[in-house]
């Protein structure tokens, strides 16, 4: 068999595939790309073509602007939370103590659990007159009456890090220990006796094990926050006062409440275009632990 | 081992009892409200354990009397059902003899890296179109049109994990199997296709809890009973002027409760795929 007879008939074998991602993934993205040089309407007009117009209104409007600075803060302290407080379970995990192996099933359950049902399971416990962390906070005596959490413009962005911090975080956790796990025990052992403290063994030992799975979860997880909607939707849409709007709820306000596809679509590209650089990113990450490795 | 102190001993069993807390404590919540009575859930200061147990609410949501809060429930449950099916075994269908391709042949193995960009893709950059193309085809508020969008999620997915899968069955049992005398689909149906069933089962499952846990497009697509999934109807419920916060507590506990015991019962096929970066986050 020659090799270029497989790899006609790997292209064959491919063929189902490659129609479907063209004709739902491919085509739609080229007229995502079509439709934002147009001032088209969701329904009803076609629209005609308005050049860069969209484009420049949207980077020049406070809207995005503010928009895009809110989407940065979530992005970056979600994940910067989900990472540190996922090192140092694993860093616990990886201790003997009695139930360890329940423990560590368990941490599967906040992955496990629907986005949507764990935006409105924190909902509840945010909510204003008959939320669980009110009375918690009340019954502690650390607050002095009920607060509107999600109401407030002050800490709707914090509440909202909180929910997505606790589904997150063990997801990461399971990733780092999984990497402990590949440390080898005589390494650690050796690293005692020539005297190493605590700190030093877990940056020069323990750390370099841990840094490759580390950064393809860092990554992954910045794309996936920088993508966010459902659980904003479901837990704030986006308010008070616009204080929690990240780009995706952005784009479905435009495109799909004020039905303006043309501007709608430049801006659902200036934000495929960011994640574009975080994926290219993750590209490069995965093919240097590939070479390493 | 190494040696503990006691004081390191005792420190690392109160770490591990914070930690059991505050993962377990919002899922054990989420029960409670859906088992206490609504006097309970507002009273002040709040009772974290109900006088009796409840249960109510769940017969309430899964009975099918008309036009009842059961109705929609179920009527939602049903089209998850039914979209995330469709859509995991086309997926399955497409993915499997493409992840084979991919995986016995180097020449196209740069393919790959396009799935897992499409993979990558924000959904907003296709839900204009996507929702101009339903509405022309008459497919909005319609499972099959949902169900068709969501291979834009699961297509790429399963590829990519059935992919690795073929990966690990040396293809030296195929060659030997030819040189035997096998021809391709022989080979195919009767070697390859059995070793790689656990992997194909484990992508179908995920696909399908990856279907079952979306919200976006089905938000965006559906409007009413026809076609909303349960993602789309507890919004509605949190959302809604709903006054009684067990009924949303409870409709919250029977959408989680398969993706949890799949949690649970698969852990070892999870973590081996989260390790891989195989699994979405």
């Amino acid at each position: 068999m020659t090799s270029n007879w497989l790899t006609t008939r790997a292209w064959f074998l491919m063929l189902p595939l490659l129609i479907v991602m063209i004709a739902i993934i491919g085509w739609p993205l080229v007229d995502t790309v079509r439709l934002s040089f147009t001032d088209a309407r969701l329904v009803g007009t076609e629209g005609s073509f308005v050049g860069f117009d969209n484009y420049v209104k949207i980077l020049s409007g406070t809207n995005f602007q503010r928009t895009l600075v809110t989407t940065f803060w979530f992005a970056v302290l979600s994940v910067a939370l989900e990472m540190v407080i996922g090192v140092l379970a694993a860093l616990l995990l990886n201790q003997q103590f009695y139930g360890r192996s329940v423990l560590r099933a368990l941490m599967i359950l906040p992955w496990a659990l629907p986005t949507v049902v764990n935006a409105t399971l924190w909902r509840l416990i945010y909510n204003p007159e008959y939320g669980a962390l009110n009375a918690m906070l009340m019954q502690f005596g650390m607050i002095e009456g009920y607060r509107s959490w999600l109401g407030e413009p002050g800490t709707a962005l914090a509440s909202l890090i909180i929910a997505d911090c606790w589904k997150n975080f063990p997801l990461v956790a399971l990733i780092a220990l999984a990497a402990l796990q590949a440390v080898p025990r005589d390494i650690t052992a050796a690293s005692m006796v020539d005297g190493a403290g605590a700190w030093s063994r877990f940056r020069f030992v323990i750390m370099p094990y841990l840094a490759g799975p580390l950064m393809v979860a860092l990554v992954l997880r910045t794309i996936e926050a920088f993508k966010v909607f459902d659980i904003i939707w479901v837990m704030t849409r986006g308010g008070p006062a616009n204080s929690t709007r990240t780009l995706s709820i952005l784009v479905y306000q435009e495109a799909f409440s004020f039905q303006r596809a043309g501007s709608g679509a430049s801006l659902a590209l200036i934000v495929t275009l960011l994640v574009t650089v975080l994926a290219v990113a993750y590209a490069a990450l995965i093919r240097k632990s590939a070479g390493a490795s | 081992m190494e040696r503990r102190s006691l004081t390191a001993t005792i420190l690392v069993h109160l770490a591990a009892l914070v930690l059991l807390v505050v993962i377990l404590a919002p899922v054990v919540w989420l029960f409670v409200m859906s088992i206490s009575s609504t006097p309970d859930l507002i009273a002040k200061p709040l009772h974290w354990w109900p006088d009796t147990v409840d249960l109510s609410r769940y017969g309430v949501l899964l009975s099918s009397v008309a036009n009842s809060a059961g109705e929609a429930f179920v009527a939602s449950l049903f089209n998850s059902i039914k979209v995330a099916g469709m859509a995991t075994v086309v997926a399955l269908i497409v993915a499997v003899p493409s992840a084979w391709a991919v995986s016995r042949t180097p020449s196209v193995g740069w393919s790959l890296y396009a799935v897992i960009a499409t993979y990558m893709l924000p959904p907003v950059a296709l839900a204009v179109p996507l929702y101009m193309t339903l509405a022309w085809a008459g497919l909005l508020n319609n499972v099959f049109g949902l169900a068709l969008v969501y291979l834009t999620i699961l297509a790429p997915f399963t590829t990519w994990l059935i992919k690795s899968g073929f990966d690990s069955i040396p293809r030296e049992i195929e060659s030997a199997a030819t040189l035997d005398g096998a021809r391709l689909d022989q080979i195919l149906r009767l070697i390859t296709l059995p070793l790689a069933a656990p992997v194909m089962a484990t992508a179908a499952l995920f696909a399908f809890l990856l279907a079952w846990d979306e919200f976006f497009y089905a938000l965006l697509f559906t409007s009413d009973q026809r076609a909303k999934t349960l993602t789309v109807a507890i919004a509605d419920l949190a959302g809604g002027r709903v006054s009684d916060y067990g009924l949303i507590a409870t409709a919250g506990v029977l959408a989680a409760l398969p993706p949890l015991l799949v949690g649970l019962f698969m852990q070892r096929a999870l973590i081996a795929g989260l390790t891989s970066g195989g699994v979405k986050g």
